[in-house]
């Protein structure tokens, strides 16, 4: 295979990994945060107890993301040399700025981890704030690094490729930014709210738990259902502003997204189906009328460019239609459910149907598959640019050799440390089990 | 100054940084195996106590080094891509395993040895690794002959120079991090582990010495360039064998309460005798950042960005100093840290 294929298939897969961990990384401390603050104001030893077993957790996870997100790091620079050369002249801020962001992360932690009971309990509590704000800080920094990839600003190139006039500010706050960061910060939230619903509702299913661990397990899923609700709702408002961004500056992956190909005012929504390049639309799709128009300027006359406005080779893949799909379809199911969750507990305060939890536990999942399928669109729907309008995949790509070998090795190891993440969590829990920390 | 030398005198102050830093950590896990099976000694426990809340620092200093070395020379990174894939691309590799391994064997008792024994070699390995990278931008390992120049793996693993540094590498690893440790048991009162590490550091110091004269006399001829510049900066390397020999006599000397070793005052000075020697070879490296291809000033960036990067980088530690401060006192200074059982 091209070296520039197996970079493309390494880059994605190790980010595809990374991003397990680091959404995990930016959610779960905002959780302890709120069962920290329900045990300062309930005095509610269950709450307590949540916030510890959620930061055990973390602590093992934590390890994956750091080890993950430094394999990123490396990658980032050797396998798209081309492209750091543009972003060492132009968007190296954010990268610099995010090693603060991970050091007070890593500070914070140890002291939150070793050091809890020898700390007055407002350092404490202060102590998970900056770890939470530490994690959050680290992935909108990076994110503007990619929101930058997709409207490039704050730099001229020159007819040969030099780069001039640069204003690193203007980089770092560059027209897609402020979306993007907000809908990477609310999608993990509600992920990991979705998450640790999963696990409560699985827990609720089952029979021979004693009404001690139901009541605990029943709290930490109305916090994830609030929460869950919230960000979903909040994901989704904001991912119309992000669809808006993209009919703005990036016409061309929006009319992938929907598979368009003529320009059209009136533009119906396709949900579903696939897109055909010979019949040049979406089959066996739903159809709603005018949306599309309204979705992107919030008037239902909005012209929407067509992909038959572009050059062909500049097309991205016509299946992101398809994980554009899944990510708005995950969505809009998951504040149906969790809204629909907390209306039959508020309507008839009981517990929820069996049904119910089953669908809950579906949730987690189906939202980190929300998050893959997010970021692959977002991504994939750039080619053939790396930086878009200016510098192109295969001209950002490393010429050494060996790249095939490295895949194989890499994606060896992530099978290794998905199973081995897997076990200890599994054994570490079970080792600790709720009844006998709850006295 | 010019900028690009500010520039590079920074990162390289970051790489003796991570050097010392990740020379305790490996170093300290490594100890933590090879001690975790002994039950006459706390040596092990030891260890741990210190690696537990401190890697993932250590950690961030490694990406704070790879981050400056592309912010600063941007230029450098497509000689750097083709070079590097390889060694760098296994260290990470390792590096991953030995970290979340690490952590794994804190949490479970399931696997817990093997977590441990996996963890504590790739620990010894990931060292090695890196440190290979400097023969490599010496010169005299890069087939320029093709479209690009690529790293000659045949000529690297056959080649004496390279196995010398991986043994120097070695050698400072352990050797500072048992020195190291020697210290920490002394604050954490526990004589039975300081005396265990005061005689390691007894014989790797020496050990360490000669491994470092013997690596610079193994240079292959292409080297040849940086050997003369060494000796014209005879001086630095000077000042670093009398800081190696006056940290080596404290480790002797008697304290008020009979017990040999200032370890404390040894350590400073051992770290000076490696500030020294670091800075002198970087001094001696200059201009190149890969002989003959890539020069300092070839792979700077832009100065507006430069100076961006600068102002970032001051108000980031003027911020964190004070948590630094703090973390000292939680795990390095602390008694009810250090002598919990
Ligand atoms: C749980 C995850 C999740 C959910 C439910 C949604 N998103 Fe999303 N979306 C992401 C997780 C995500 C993401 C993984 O975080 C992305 C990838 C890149 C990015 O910036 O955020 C993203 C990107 C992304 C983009 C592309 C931005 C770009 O290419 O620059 C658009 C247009 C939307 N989203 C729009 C939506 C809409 C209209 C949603 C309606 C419900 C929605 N998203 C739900
Ligand atoms: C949007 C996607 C990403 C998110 C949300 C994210 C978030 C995170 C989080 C939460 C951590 C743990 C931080 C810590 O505890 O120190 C982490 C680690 C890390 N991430 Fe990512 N990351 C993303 C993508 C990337 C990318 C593209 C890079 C590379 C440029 C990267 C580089 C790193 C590094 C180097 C670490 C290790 C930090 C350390 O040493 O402490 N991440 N990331
Ligand atoms: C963490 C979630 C992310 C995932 C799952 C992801 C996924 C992918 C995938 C699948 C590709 C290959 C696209 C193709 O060639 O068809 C890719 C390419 C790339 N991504 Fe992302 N990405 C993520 C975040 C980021 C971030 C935060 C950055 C920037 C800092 C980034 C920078 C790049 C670069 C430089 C490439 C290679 C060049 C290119 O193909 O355009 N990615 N990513």
């Amino acid at each position: 295979m091209d070296a520039v294929v197996l970079a493309r298939i390494l880059f994605g897969s190790t980010l595809g990994f990374h991003i397990i961990y680091a959404t995990l990384g930016v959610g779960i401390p905002l959780i302890v945060i709120i069962a920290e603050v329900l045990y300062a104001i309930k005095k509610d030893k269950d709450y307590a107890l949540l916030s510890k077993r959620l930061v055990k957790g973390f602590a093992i996870l934590l390890a994956g993301a750091i080890a993950t997100g430094t394999i990123v790091a490396v990658l980032l620079n050797l396998l798209w040399p081309a492209y750091m050369e543009i972003v060492g002249q132009v968007i190296a801020l954010p990268f610099q700025i995010e090693i603060y962001a991970f050091l007070i992360e890593a500070l914070f932690m140890s002291m939150y981890l070793y050091a809890a009971d020898r700390m007055p309990n407002w350092l404490r509590i202060l102590s998970i704030i900056f770890v939470a704000f530490g994690a959050l800080a680290s992935a909108i920094l990076i994110t503007d690094a990619h929101s930058w990839m997709n409207t490039p600003s704050g730099f001229e190139m020159t007819v040969n490729g030099e780069v001039i006039n640069v204003d690193p500010w203007k980089a770092f706050f560059n027209p897609s930014f402020g979306v993007t960061a907000v809908h990477v910060a609310v999608s993990a939230y509600m992920t990991v709210a979705f998450i640790i619903g999963s696990i409560a509702a699985f827990k609720l299913l089952k029979k021979n738990i004693s009404s001690r661990e139901r009541t605990y397990h029943r709290k930490s899923l109305t916090i994830a259902l609030y929460v869950g609700a919230i960000m979903s709702l909040s994901t989704a408002i904001n991912g119309h502003e992000t669809a808006q961004m993209l009919h703005e500056y990036m016409p061309r992956k929006l009319a992938g997204a929907e598979g368009l190909f003529e320009t059209t005012k009136y533009a119906p929504l396709s949900i579903g189906g696939f897109t055909s390049r010979e019949e040049e639309e979406v089959l066996y799709a739903i159809e709603v009328p005018y949306a599309l128009s309204f979705l992107a300027g919030d008037r239902f006359d909005t012209e929407v460019l067509g992909l038959n406005e572009f050059p062909e080779e500049l097309w991205p893949p016509l299946y992101i239609h398809t994980l554009f799909n899944v990510m708005v379809g995950i969505g809009s199911l998951l504040i149906v459910l969790s809204f629909f969750a907390i209306f039959l507990r508020w309507i008839r305060k009981k517990e929820l149907p069996g049904w119910m939890l089953a669908l809950l536990v579906g949730a987690g999942p189906l939202a980190m598959i929300g998050i893959e399928t997010g970021w692959c669109f977002s991504c994939i729907g750039r080619q053939p640019w790396t930086i878009n309008d200016v510098l192109k995949t295969h001209e950002a790509a490393t010429q050494a050799n060996h790249v095939g070998v490295m895949l194989f090795l890499f994606l060896g190891l992530y099978f290794i440390l998905a199973v081995a993440t897997v076990v200890v969590l599994i054994s570490y829990f079970k080792r600790q089990p709720l009844d006998e920390e709850m006295v | 100054m010019q900028e690009s030398t500010i520039a590079v005198t920074i990162l390289w102050s970051f790489l003796f940084i991570y050097s010392m830093l990740g020379s305790l950590d490996f170093g300290a896990g490594f100890w933590g195996m090879i001690y975790g099976k002994n039950a006459k000694t706390t040596a092990a426990r030891l260890a741990n106590r210190f690696l537990s809340p401190t890697w993932e620092v250590t950690n961030v200093f490694l990406v704070l080094m790879v981050v400056s070395l592309y912010s600063f020379f941007p230029f450098a990174a497509s000689l750097l891509a083709t070079l590097l894939l390889v060694p760098v691309g296994l260290g990470v590799i390792l590096l991953t395993i030995r970290t979340t391994f690490m952590v794994f064997a804190e949490k479970v008792n399931r696997f817990q040895r093997t977590f441990t024994v996996i963890s504590g070699l790739t620990g010894v390995l990931i060292p090695a690794l890196l440190i290979s990278i400097l023969p490599i931008t010496l010169g005299g390992f890069i087939d320029d002959s093709g479209d690009f120049p690529q790293l000659m793996f045949g000529k690297l693993f056959t080649s004496t120079t390279v196995y010398m540094h991986i043994l120097f590498g070695l050698s400072t690893e352990f050797f500072l991090s048992a020195l190291f440790l020697s210290d920490y048991a002394i604050e954490a009162n526990d004589k039975k582990a300081h005396n265990t590490y005061r005689k390691l550091s007894i014989w790797l110091g020496p050990l360490t010495l000669i491994l470092a004269v013997l690596t610079t006399i193994t240079m292959n001829e292409e080297a040849s360039w940086i050997v003369e510049n060494i000796q014209e900066n005879m001086y630095g390397f000077l000042m670093s064998f009398i800081f190696f020999l006056i940290g080596y006599t404290l480790l002797f000397v008697k304290r008020p309460n009979g017990e040999r070793g200032y370890t404390r005052l040894a350590m400073i000075s051992i770290i000076l005798q490696y500030a020294f020697a670091i800075y002198a070879y970087g001094a001696a490296h200059m201009p190149y950042l890969v002989y003959p291809y890539l020069t300092i000033e070839d792979g700077f960036t832009n100065p507006a960005t430069f100076y961006q990067i600068m102002i970032a980088f001051s108000i980031g530690m003027a911020i964190l100093i004070p948590g630094f401060i703090l973390f000292w006192r939680l795990f390095l200074k602390d008694k009810r840290y250090l002598e919990q059982e």
